[in-house]
């Protein structure tokens, strides 16, 4: 019983939020990764062109609302999502054409292509705050929980509650299943084998014929559209806020970093890595200890190894760690 | 342009004539006109101004004299810019003494460099910091407002009365979060409490599950918070009934405002809180003189403690029959406190004429002023509970 407590306490306040939020940094950390590996620049702007992506949703969600038209239990942003994730395409590949463009034809290095990124960065950013404002949004409609805490507790006679919402669920879900679909495009279709040729070496697929305009529109419109996912699925569990988005882009960074850069499985290593790190190391154990042990040696201490306020020191730890130990990150990717 | 100028100027002189036969006298006011509270220092300004106009028109003070308000701008985060503009006020203007500041942190660089140093009162009708109790001031700082040293007393009494020993406790991680959360825990664990853990919370995150999860580790059943209520504050307790880690929540008065109840729902039934005020005689007294007065809100925060500093700066100059700086400082607490007759706003006629007579009032104001020893407002505050999604009065502390 003790023990039982003591997993679903666990799990309530560990495993649940870390799953969620490692499966957004995940999404994120692909898309960076995917530029990176074959376009070969960090984009900086991957966290605003999610805020864009969450955005256009949040402003179709209020014109569905508006048309009284909902989804069910689930949220209307989904409905919402695939008009978003096109925009966000058109929208990437609008500012490639605008900025990229230019400096991958006069073969810029990697720091100025970075130095851009983050030029588009600011510029998206007073994009959304112009358009949406500054505010902090919820957009969750439909059913909030697949399992409330205290439904949990007089179904099992447990003293802990364990709660999962829609919105964790579908995170999960929908994370799962895009990236099945991605490594499935990536591995067996011909644009795909295409654009990990060109990622492996330029030059030799350029040579075999392989088009890089199609393989850089490609690479974009597949990073956008899991920009405008992944921030709306941030969006729906947490709240939108641009300069939250903004933040996210260092834990998206280490997430890809730490897996290997450049490596698709990499980044989703990486994003569940940093989320448990994150979660893990700011939790305080001691509730979790006093389930374990006998009564007498219940902790009096609170048995959390960092305050809450260093969640952000967590990511930029473990990406130094990373760089200095094993600088090709977890799963070999490139060296930054 | 220059003959405007010229006009202007001769213009000015004459209105300056019309004063200069000693009817006038001078009172500064100092509030945050730009910065981030200039949305509340208008109506501020404004009750403070109506209650030197009521005493003004009344004919009774000093045989007839006329308050005039001369604005200063503390900027509310900018020390030295306060005390530029209170010493311009002290030494340029002459003023008989200093209503405000308003935030904290400049008050308190305007008492230590130029209300002390001069010998001029300061009446604050809004700085909250515990520090300024303590602040080396020689008698000639007062406050209408409470110190949230009071709050955190007030919260730790209504906690102790429901019988609620143990608590978790996040503050939004600024002075005012950290100095009501410090005296909260003072005064909660000198009454026998406990704080199981007491945790700083950042505004504006999308994501309070870590601040949550360890706030729930410690293993309390109520969970108070200190914070904002469109801020952090509501996703703290949005993520705590999410996950079901509090259901009781205790909130103070950056925390209480319809927005949340709108934003949780039904959940929140229940929760208690403080918020400085009361529904006295004085306060509803002080909404219609304010609405009769013309003032575009009548309910508008530390609008009733702005009119009752301007109050207690008229009443002690007339208590003293003079406009000498270090009399009107030693008069002020005898008008604040008993004994005397019970002044309320709008009454300052009254006031006036008993002290010219040689009487005693004790001014109650909007705001029920009492003064403690070292002169700020003992404060009265509401304890709200929620209840059918509304937050309603149970008691006035």
């Amino acid at each position: 019983m003790e023990i039982l407590n003591a997993i679903v306490l666990f799990t309530n306040f560990v495993v649940v939020p870390a799953l969620s939020y490692g499966s957004q940094l995940a999404l994120g950390a692909l898309g960076i990764t995917l530029i990176y590996g074959i376009l070969r620049f960090a984009n900086f702007a991957h966290g605003d062109t999610m805020a864009f992506g969450t955005m256009i949703v949040i402003l179709l969600t209020w014109l569905l609302q508006s048309w009284g038209i909902s989804f069910g239990p689930l949220p209307t942003a989904l409905l919402a999502l695939p008009f978003a994730v096109v925009a966000t395409a058109a929208m990437v590949l609008v500012t490639d054409r605008l900025v990229y463009a230019h400096y991958r034809r006069i073969r810029a290095p990697f720091i100025t292509m970075t130095m851009a990124s983050i030029g588009v960065t600011l510029v998206l950013n007073g994009v959304v705050r112009f358009i949406i404002g500054t505010d902090d949004r919820t957009f969750f409609d439909g059913e909030r929980f697949i399992m409330k805490a205290r439904e949990f507790k007089t179904w099992s006679g447990l003293n802990e509650g364990l709660a999962i919402k829609s919105s964790q669920a579908l995170t999960v879900g929908v994370a799962f299943i895009l990236v099945v679909v991605l490594f499935w495009f990536l591995n067996r279709t011909r644009t795909g084998k295409s654009m990990r040729a060109f990622s492996d070496n330029e030059d030799l697929a350029l040579l075999s014929g392989i088009s890089p305009r199609k393989v850089v529109a490609v690479t974009w419109i597949i990073a956008g559209g899991l920009a405008a996912i992944a921030g709306t699925l941030y969006g729906l569990d947490k709240s939108f806020g641009p300069f939250t988005y903004f933040q996210l882009v260092l834990p998206m960074f280490a997430a890809a970093i730490v897996g290997g850069v450049g490596n698709p499985l990499g980044a989703i290593v990486g994003g569940f890595v940093v989320a448990f790190s994150e979660v893990m190391l700011t939790y305080a154990y001691k509730k979790f200890a006093t389930y374990l042990v006998p009564p007498e040696w219940a902790p009096d201490g609170l048995l959390q190894l960092l305050g809450t306020d260093y969640k952000f020191a967590v990511s930029f730890f473990i990406l130094v760690i990373v760089l200095l130990v094993r600088p090709t990150g977890i799963l070999r990717g490139k060296v930054i | 342009m220059k003959k405007l100028l010229l006009a202007s100027t001769m213009l000015a002189g004459l209105t300056g004539a019309a004063f200069a036969d000693g009817h006038e006298v001078k009172m500064g006011v100092i509030l945050g006109f730009t910065g981030p509270i200039e949305s509340l220092t208008p109506n501020m300004a404004g009750s403070a101004e109506m209650a030197m106009k009521e005493a003004s028109d009344s004919g009774e003070l000093l045989d007839g004299k006329v308050i005039v308000p001369v604005r200063g701008d503390s900027t509310c985060t900018d020390a030295a810019a306060a005390t530029a503009a209170a010493e311009r006020l002290v030494t340029a203007e002459n003023v008989v003494g200093i209503f405000g500041a308003d935030c904290s942190g400049v008050t308190t660089a305007i008492v230590n460099n130029v209300a002390v140093p001069n010998g001029v009162v300061s009446i604050s009708p809004s700085a909250t910091s515990p520090a300024l109790t303590t602040v080396e001031d020689k008698g000639f700082f007062f406050r209408t407002a409470p110190s949230d040293a009071r709050q955190g007393q007030i919260l730790s009494d209504v906690l102790k009365d429901k019988g609620i020993t143990n608590v978790a406790v996040t503050y939004t991680n600024n002075d005012y979060g950290k100095g009501l959360a410090d005296a909260f825990a003072s005064a909660f664990k000198a009454s026998g409490g406990t704080i199981a853990i007491s945790a700083p919370h950042e505004d504006d995150k999308a994501d309070y599950s870590a601040e949550v999860g360890a706030l729930a580790a410690a293993g309390a059943e109520h969970l108070a918070v200190f914070g904002y209520v469109d801020k952090g504050g509501k996703g703290i307790i949005q993520t705590s009934l999410d996950t079901g880690a509090f259901d009781q929540f205790i909130l103070a008065d950056g925390m209480i405002g319809d927005s949340l109840i709108e934003a949780i729902g039904d959940d929140l039934n229940g929760t208690i809180g403080t918020l400085p005020g009361s529904d006295s005689e004085g306060a509803a007294m002080f909404k219609k003189i304010a609405a009769a007065g013309g003032m575009e809100k009548v309910d508008g925060p530390y609008m009733p403690e702005s009119y009752d500093a301007a109050a207690l700066m008229i009443l002690a100059m007339q208590k003293a029959g003079s406009t000498d700086r270090a009399e009107i400082q030693a008069e002020i607490m005898g008008v604040a406190n008993a004994p005397g007759e019970k002044i309320y706003p709008g009454e300052l006629d009254k006031a006036l004429k008993i002290l010219a007579d040689g009487g005693d009032v004790d001014y109650e104001g909007a705001s029920n002023v009492t003064f403690t020893e070292v002169g700020e407002a003992a404060g009265s505050f509401k304890e709200l509970e929620v209840k059918n999604g509304k937050f309603e009065t149970m008691k006035i502390r």
